[in-house]
């Protein structure tokens, strides 16, 4: 029995897309990820909150397949993964967002090379013609118009806002079915942090994304999550809908989360939602 | 888009010298039949063991051969042994060293336990003995045993620098993406690393032309004229005690300056740190950003030290 079955939110539809069941990951001595399920579901934002350390990245890191559980499975449609071998069929399915813009690119790439190998890997696109018309699309989804403009940059050339659009997009060109998006806005301005998070809420509501927003920042989960986690020392203590969590924590760690967070009414997400794009 | 001239005035004064080096090694042989109507065997005895004059530049032997003949044509030798010694050492230290580095497991311990014992092989004993063995080794041979001792350092250093890149966001990200680790490795990796390798392959030429000198002048190292056989048959007729410094030193200067020309490319290299050369059109300068870019990454990480 899992935390998920305790509570199941009405936000869900269908069945989960991907699903990490009884995981478990330890460094060393230390247990990093302890006996965690997660389902993540199409169309439905996901967050995961807790302090540094509970096992936030680890955990992303198990669904991306970069570590091996020492116990448990990761399921993609109901059918466990196997962790050997290439995975690029995986890979089309699932895509990571790193933390941070400024080391997640080839600084030697040009944004073209970014995302024409995401889009050639997975076979989106081919010849020079098409895959550039795809890789302006895509930029353009991220707001960097005109993409034409962006095709010859180089990252360093980019502001980190604009460098974490390009790896949205290049996770984007896969047409993946689900994100997992580690602390995507941390690194960033916060002027530009809504930015990022509305066009997550946007793949979640034009693609049917099922997306994973790690974060520490309790409000900017509110604003943007279906559902939230609560993880602590590597378990989800919790997990409920926004509004029910926000309104009535039910774990002692999630009540001392939120009154440590700031007065929603007076952080960014609430008082400008629609945001500044850039 | 700042290019700090000053900076790079080192690093173009000693590419410059490198390359005259090699041009020298190039023309050299031409010039001394074609400009100088003359061998490097020939010998004058009209002038023997003459200084030097209009007639003979820098002096003849003690058996009447130009000096200048036979820099120009030992330039050849020296240089050419250098690069293509350079060459071989630099490949096999970048495939075993950034294979190593960047695939890590069992692949990185038994190539780098391969690197080590290399490595504690006392390199020019070694090179005394084999080419010793050999007897006479062709141009060719030379630069192939040499480049054979030679390339454990780099092969350390740069299973370094690819073990750091393995653990930047960046490859983790393309892996991600579903790229094949071959294709991180050549098309994404490598790009980070050729500037220290260019950087390494310039200080492997100059300890190939040194190593050719060391056997040459040890009468090791085949018939092939260069800078190390004048000196060695120089020493041998007791030019120091006859005072005939034209014959012993003129070699010598051109292997220390080509020395101090790698010397002036390496602190260059280690000065840089602006990363902003993107615009510059030169090759070079291109392989200087890369190289810049990896020295600040380097200085970021603290990866181990640098080659033997
Ligand atoms: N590669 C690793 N090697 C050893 N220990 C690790 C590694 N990655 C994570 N850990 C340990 O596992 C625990 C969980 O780390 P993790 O990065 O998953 O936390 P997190 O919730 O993402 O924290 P943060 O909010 O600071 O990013 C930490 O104690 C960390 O020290
Ligand atoms: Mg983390």
């Amino acid at each position: 029995m899992t935390v998920a079955d305790q509570n199941p939110p009405s936000v869900r539809t269908g069945s989960p897309v991907l699903e990490a069941r009884g995981v478990s990951c330890a460094f060393g001595q230390r247990t990093a990820v302890d006996d965690v399920s997660l389902a993540l579901y199409p169309g439905t934002i996901t967050a995961l909150v807790g302090e540094s350390g509970s096992g936030k990245t680890t955990l992303a890191r198990l669904f991306a397949l970069f570590y091996r559980p020492s116990a448990g499975e990761i399921l993609l449609d109901g059918k466990p993964v196997s962790a050997r071998g290439r995975k690029v069929d995986y890979y089309g399915q699932v895509q990571m967002i790193f933390q941070d813009p400024f080391s997640s690119l080839n600084s030697l790439k040009r944004i073209r090379h970014v995302l024409s190998r995401a889009l050639a890997v997975h076979g989106k696109a081919s010849g020079r013609r098409e895959t550039d018309a795809k890789v302006v699309e895509f930029l353009e989804r991220v707001s960097l118009t005109p993409g034409s403009q962006y095709l010859d940059k180089y990252p360093d050339e980019l502001s980190g806002g604009q460098r974490q659009r390009i790896s949205i997009a290049r996770s984007l060109s896969v047409e993946p079915r689900v994100l997992l998006a580690d602390e995507p806005t941390s690194m960033l301005d916060a002027s530009i942090r809504v930015g990022i998070l509305n066009l997550l809420r946007k793949q979640r509501d034009e693609e049917g994304l099922a997306v994973l927003y790690i974060t520490h920042d309790i409000a900017s989960a509110r604003y943007l999550a279906d559902e939230i986690c609560v993880m602590k020392d590597g378990r989800i203590v919790e997990r409920a809908p926004t509004e029910q969590l926000i309104t009535d924590p039910q774990h002692p760690y999630t009540q001392q989360l939120l009154a440590a967070a700031p007065d929603p009414s007076r952080t960014a997400w609430a008082s400008n939602p629609e945001g500044e794009v850039r | 888009m700042r290019i700090r001239l000053p900076r790079s005035a080192r690093v173009r004064v000693g590419l410059g010298v490198f390359l005259f080096f090699c041009l020298v090694g190039v023309i050299g042989p031409w010039i001394v039949t074609h400009v100088m109507h003359t061998t490097a065997e020939h010998s004058d005895f009209n002038a023997v063991a003459a200084g030097p004059s209009w007639h003979h530049l820098l002096g003849t032997t003690t058996s009447g051969q130009d000096c200048l003949a036979q820099l120009l044509e030992g330039a050849r030798g020296s240089v050419f042994v250098g690069l293509l010694s350079g060459f071989i050492a630099m490949a096999l230290a970048a495939l075993v060293g950034v294979t190593a580095g960047f695939t890590g497991g069992i692949t990185d311990r038994l190539l780098n336990a391969f690197a080590n014992v290399v490595m504690t092989l006392p390199s020019f004993i070694l090179l005394i003995i084999v080419a010793g063995y050999i007897n006479s080794p062709s141009i060719l041979l030379s630069s192939a045993i040499i480049g054979l001792v030679e390339w454990p350092g780099g092969a350390r250093y740069l299973r370094a620098q690819a073990m750091s890149m393995r653990g930047r966001d960046f490859t983790t990200a393309l892996i991600a993406i579903g790229e094949s680790r071959w294709r991180i490795l050549v098309v994404e990796v490598m790009p980070h690393l050729t500037g220290i390798i260019s950087a390494m392959f310039l200080r492997a030429v100059v300890a190939g032309v040194f190593a050719q000198a060391g056997l040459a002048f040890l009468g090791i190292g085949g018939s092939t004229v260069s800078w190390g056989f004048v000196i060695g048959a120089a020493q041998q007729h007791g030019a120091i005690g006859l005072g005939l410094w034209w014959w012993y030193v003129p070699p010598g200067l051109c292997i220390a300056l080509l020395g101090t020309a790698t010397a002036l490319v390496n602190f260059g290299v280690d000065e840089v740190s602006n990363p902003a050369l993107r615009n510059a059109s030169s090759g070079v300068r291109k392989a200087m950003k890369r190289a810049e870019r990896e020295l600040a990454a380097r200085r970021s990480q603290e990866t181990e030290g640098a080659t033997a």
